[in-house]
Formats: structure tokens, C-alpha cells, sequence
């Protein structure tokens, strides 16, 4: 692997060297490195492209690494990754995409991922998103994940997209059983002529279910970007969507909840708040000394912390 | 020291002009200062403007005999101009070390931050990697705001109301840390407040109503007639204001 894709391995999944644990880094298309535990099974799947990731029952505190990276221009890569989480586990699964484009041709990754949630299962899934290149190419990427949570099973999703996407919709589904519950962050950054759209639709099947959807994002220069979060309440059960966007420059961003409530014990709130950085916040940083434009960095930063 | 000369300022919004300050003149030493007066007086606005927040429609603003005026907020911060808001900002994300480090221009130790948040009567180790956002109580935001001008410590520093919201049981902290910072720090420390309490640790005291500098003075000239003028003038801006009697 050359420096490129190792700069782009540290930026997506933190990964120095080989990590730990069960990993399977995917470079260009093809499979660059896999390895596995006696508790983590990652096979190549032989009708369509990608893996499955098996995790057995029980398997405790482990971290398995599945990033993708892109550095040849004009590539396009589909991908479908399944996630089998055992009964009874409690595992962090870090994936993570990073293109580097330097050519004048799109580069572009469109992850399908489909997880499986046993009972009682725990799961932190970590996604980054980072594209880059001297290039007019452009960077294209289209996650879809379909999660699956069975009896008391809990899954925590955290997204961000840094910086460098051109072009992104992400689709997110989840369905969950009794007690199952999903909390999910995203963050998103996007600058030039940037679009991202993200559409998540969560169904709370089961008794007690919940869900917590959280998106922070700033659009600046002429970006655009779009949220959209069903949460259909078909039991007793939480639903909770937040959008939280700054707007700068030229920025635009529209926000739209969509809540259906098929129970009479459903609860389900939306927020939304979009509007520029507020002119207080700017004036007392800068009573500290701080700059307008170090000012937003600050305010910026710690938004999408 | 801080010069206000002749400094007047009108403020603009959809039904039309409205004079806030007029033709305020005044010397504020190398001591405690407090500015006093009715609501509405005109008091946040003067601090604005020593801030570079407000710009003034006529007049100067000169810091140590230097012609400050025209500088920005960033500017007079770095000139050493301090300002605690009346009410202090929310940020989401920001947690109250990283806006004490910013305010101390430097990576500061855990340490120093913990010490100026115990100044304020905070236990540190609870709120420095709490995010100043709305969680926060009114009275602690309102401490995380002094503390923040504790950790800049320059050579003015303006505290608009810091003792709203504080409870009385720490009130004689806050008094304490004033003291503390005026045998310190040496500087100007301009405290803009209603209590008593305040007022009497000031080395000058600054009365301004309706948008006028009514009475400066020594603590003693001021203090035995203050609390007659300054009912007058809450009775004469009901009287002459929409409220009826
Ligand atoms: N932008 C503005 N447009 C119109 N009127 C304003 C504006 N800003 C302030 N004022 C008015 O100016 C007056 C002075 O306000 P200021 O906040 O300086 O008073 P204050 O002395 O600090 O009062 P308090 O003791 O209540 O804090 C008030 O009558 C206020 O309503
Ligand atoms: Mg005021």
C-alpha cells in the first residue's frame, strides 16, 4: 500500500499499522488485507462483491475494522457488506470510505450494508466519509445500511462525512423488535457545489422500541444538502429526530420530518433548528481576542465535534 | 486608563432613530469602578461600546491616551479589553475548558483552568468538560462568564451585572474574587450593578439615567445621595415612559 492510501486509512478508520482484532481493507475493488479472530469471521461473498462479517454469540469488546479506500480515478465500486452480530455481543465496527481522486474522472463507492442484530446484542458502528484530490474529478458516495434489531438488541450508528464528498445520498432503514433501540449521530460538512442527502427511515415494530436520530451539519459556499427522517411509531415505543444545521455563504438546506404514529402509546418528537452561526456567539469569541473567521472555526469545530 | 469623550449613540430600527447615550464624558482610572442607574438606562450600551460591540454615532474612545475608536472588537480584545455579558452566549459543542483556554489566548493547563473555576465558586472537576450550551444553569453560566475574564486578566475588564442570577450564599465570593482581582491585576475593573453590596467596594461610582451621565464620584460623595437620585429617576422615567401610574 502506498502513502496515499495509508494518509487515507489514519483519516477514516484511525488505523496506524494493522490494527488488532479482525480487519478486511479493501483498496481499488479488491481485497488489499483480511484478518480474523477466532470470534470474528469475514468470508468474501461469492454472488456479489463484498463480505460478510460474522460475529459469533458472546463475542465481547472487540473492534473490527472494514475500511474502504479509493485512490485510482475514475473507479466505480459497489459493494455489498452483511453484518451477522451474535446474541449476547458487544462489538465496535469501524468502517469508513476515504477516494482520493487526483484524475478528471468520477471516483465513486456505493456501500450497501445490511446488519443483523441478534438479541441482546450491543453494536458501535463508526462510518467516516473523506474524499480528496488535485483533480476535477468528482467523489460520489451512496451508503445505504438496512439494519435489523431483534429483542433487546441496541445499535449506535456515528456518521460523518469530513470533507472532500461531491455528490452523497445515504439511506438508512431500521426496523426494530421488543426493547431494540437505535441511536443514531451524523454529521455532515459540505462546502463548493457539494449535495448530500440523507434519508433515514427507522419502523418501530416492536413494544418499548426507541429511537434517537441526530444530525449536525453545516453547508457552506453553494452547497446543498436535504434531511429527511421518517419514524413510524407501530407499538409502544420512543422516537426522538433532531436536525440541527448551520447554514454560511450561500448555503442551503432543507430539513423535513416525516412522523407517523400507528399506536396510541407511540411518542415521537421532531426538531429542526437551520439558520447561520448566531452574532452573539461570534462577538464574545471574539471579545476573546478570536478573529471573525477564527471565531466560526471555533463555533464550527465544536459543532461537529 | 479609559476615555470616554463626549460619546453619543443612536440606535436604528423600523420605527426610526432612538438617542440611547448622549454626550457621555468620562475617566475611568486604574481602579473599581461600578456604573449604576435605573433600567434602561443606558448602562449595557456604554459597555458595548467600550467593547467595540456598538459603534458610537459621535465621539472618541481612547485607551491609555490611544485613539481606540475605530477598532474592532478583536482589536480592543487584543489591546486588552475584557467584557462579561449580561447575558452570556450558549454554545453547542464548546465545553466550558475550551472557552477558558480561548479566553486565556493559550493551551492552558488543566490545572489553571480548574483554578479560575473555583475562583467563581464552581467545583471544577464537574463543569470543565461540560459543553456551555442551555443544560447549564443561569447562575453557572452566568460564573462560567466571569471566569472567563479571570482568565484573560487584562488591563480593563467590564462586568455587565455579574451578580444577577448569582445566589446570596456566594455573593461574598464574588466580592471576594473582585477584590481579589483589583489587588492583582491593577488594571481598570468596571462593574456595571444594582447592589449595594457592589457599590460599596468601589473606588468610583458612575450614576447614568436616561442615557446621561448623572453623577461621578468618590464612593462617599456619591453613596449617601445615590439611592434618593436614582428613586427620582425611576420615578420620573415611569412618569414620562408609556407605563401608566
Ligand atoms: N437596538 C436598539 N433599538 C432601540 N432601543 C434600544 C436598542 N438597544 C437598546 N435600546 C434601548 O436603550 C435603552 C438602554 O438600554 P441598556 O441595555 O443600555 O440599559 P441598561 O442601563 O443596561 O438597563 P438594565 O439595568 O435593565 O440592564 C433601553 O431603553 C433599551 O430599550
Ligand atoms: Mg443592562
Amino acid at each position: 500500500m502506498n502513502n496515499t492510501e495509508l494518509e487515507l486509512l489514519k483519516i477514516i478508520a484511525d488505523m496506524n499499522a494493522t490494527p488488532d482484532g479482525a480487519y478486511n481493507i479493501r483498496a481499488n475493488g479488491k481485497l488489499a488485507d483480511r484478518q480474523v479472530t477466532e470470534n470474528v469471521n469475514i468470508k468474501t461473498k461469492t454472488d456479489n462483491p463484498g463480505i460478510d462479517i460474522i460475529i459469533k454469540p458472546n463475542t465481547k469488546n472487540e473492534t473490527v475494522h472494514i475500511p474502504v479506500i479509493i485512490s485510482e480515478t475514475g473507479l466505480t465500486d459497489l459493494v455489498y457488506n452483511d453484518f451477522y452480530i451474535g446474541e449476547n455481543s458487544d462489538v465496535t465496527i469501524v468502517a469508513g470510505c476515504g477516494i482520493h481522486n487526483c484524475g478528471e474522472n468520477e471516483s465513486r463507492h456505493d456501500g450497501i450494508h445490511t446488519f443483523y442484530v441478534g438479541k441482546n446484542a450491543k453494536v458501535k458502528y463508526i462510518e467516516k466519509h473523506y474524499g480528496e484530490g488535485d483533480g476535477n474529478g468528482s467523489n460520489v458516495m451512496n451508503p445505504t445500511t438496512i439494519v435489523n434489531i431483534e429483542d433487546g438488541g441496541y445499535m449506535e450508528m456515528e456518521t460523518a462525512q469530513i470533507k472532500g464528498i461531491d455528490s452523497t445520498k445515504r439511506v438508512t432503514k431500521a426496523r426494530l423488535a421488543d426493547n431494540a433501540s437505535i441511536v443514531i449521530h451524523e454529521k455532515i460538512m459540505t462546502h463548493g457545489t457539494q449535495h448530500a442527502e440523507t434519508d433515514f427511515t427507522v419502523d418501530l415494530d416492536g413494544e418499548n422500541s426507541g429511537a434517537n436520530v441526530i444530525s449536525r451539519s453545516v453547508a457552506k459556499g453553494n452547497s446543498f444538502q436535504k434531511f429527511l427522517s421518517k419514524i413510524n411509531g407501530n407499538n409502544v415505543c420512543n422516537g426522538h429526530t433532531e436536525c440541527d444545521a448551520i447554514i454560511m455563504d450561500g448555503g442551503k438546506v432543507t430539513a423535513i420530518p416525516e412522523l407517523t404514529a400507528n399506536n396510541i402509546d407511540a411518542s415521537l418528537i421532531h426538531e429542526a433548528a437551520i439558520g447561520k452561526i448566531a452574532g452573539d456567539q461570534l462577538i464574545k469569541l471574539m471579545t476573546l481576542g478570536l478573529t471573525e473567521k477564527e471565531a466560526e472555526e471555533q463555533i464550527i469545530n465544536g459543532f461537529l465535534k | 486608563m479609559l476615555e470616554l469623550k463626549n460619546v453619543s449613540f443612536t440606535a436604528e430600527n423600523g420605527e426610526g432613530e432612538k438617542e440611547i447615550l448622549k454626550d457621555i464624558s468620562l475617566k475611568i482610572e486604574d481602579n473599581f469602578t461600578v456604573i449604576t442607574g435605573p433600567n434602561g438606562g443606558g448602562k449595557s450600551t456604554l459597555a458595548k461600546i467600550i467593547a467595540g460591540i456598538l459603534t458610537p454615532s459621535s465621539g472618541k474612545i481612547l485607551l491609555d491616551g490611544e485613539d481606540i475608536t475605530g477598532l474592532s472588537v478583536t482589536d480592543r480584545a487584543k489591546k486588552g479589553i475584557s467584557f462579561a455579558f449580561q447575558q452570556p452566549v450558549h454554545f453547542k459543542g464548546i465545553r466550558v475548558y475550551d472557552l477558558l483556554s480561548l479566553a486565556s489566548g493559550k493551551n492552558l493547563s488543566l490545572n489553571d483552568a480548574c483554578d479560575y473555576l473555583s475562583q467563581v465558586g464552581l467545583c471544577a472537576r464537574d463543569y470543565i468538560d461540560r459543553e456551555v450550551n442551555s443544560s447549564l444553569s443561569g447562575g453557572e453560566l452566568k460564573r462560567i462568564e466571569i471566569a472567563t475574564v479571570l482568565a484573560r486578566s487584562t488591563k480593563v475588564s467590564v462586568f455587565d451585572e455579574p451578580e444577577a442570577g448569582i445566589d446570596l450564599w456566594s455573593f461574598g465570593n464574588l466580592i471576594k474574587v473582585f477584590e481579589k482581582m483589583h489587588g492583582s491585576c491593577g488594571g481598570s475593573i468596571i462593574i456595571i450593578s444594582h447592589q449595594e453590596r457592589i457599590l460599596n467596594i468601589a473606588d468610583s461610582v458612575v450614576v447614568i439615567d436616561s442615557g446621561r451621565i448623572k453623577t461621578v464620584g468618590s464612593k462617599q460623595e456619591v453613596l449617601p445621595k445615590l439611592f434618593g437620585t436614582v428613586e427620582k429617576g425611576c420615578r420620573a422615567s415611569v412618569c414620562s415612559g408609556k407605563e401608566t401610574e
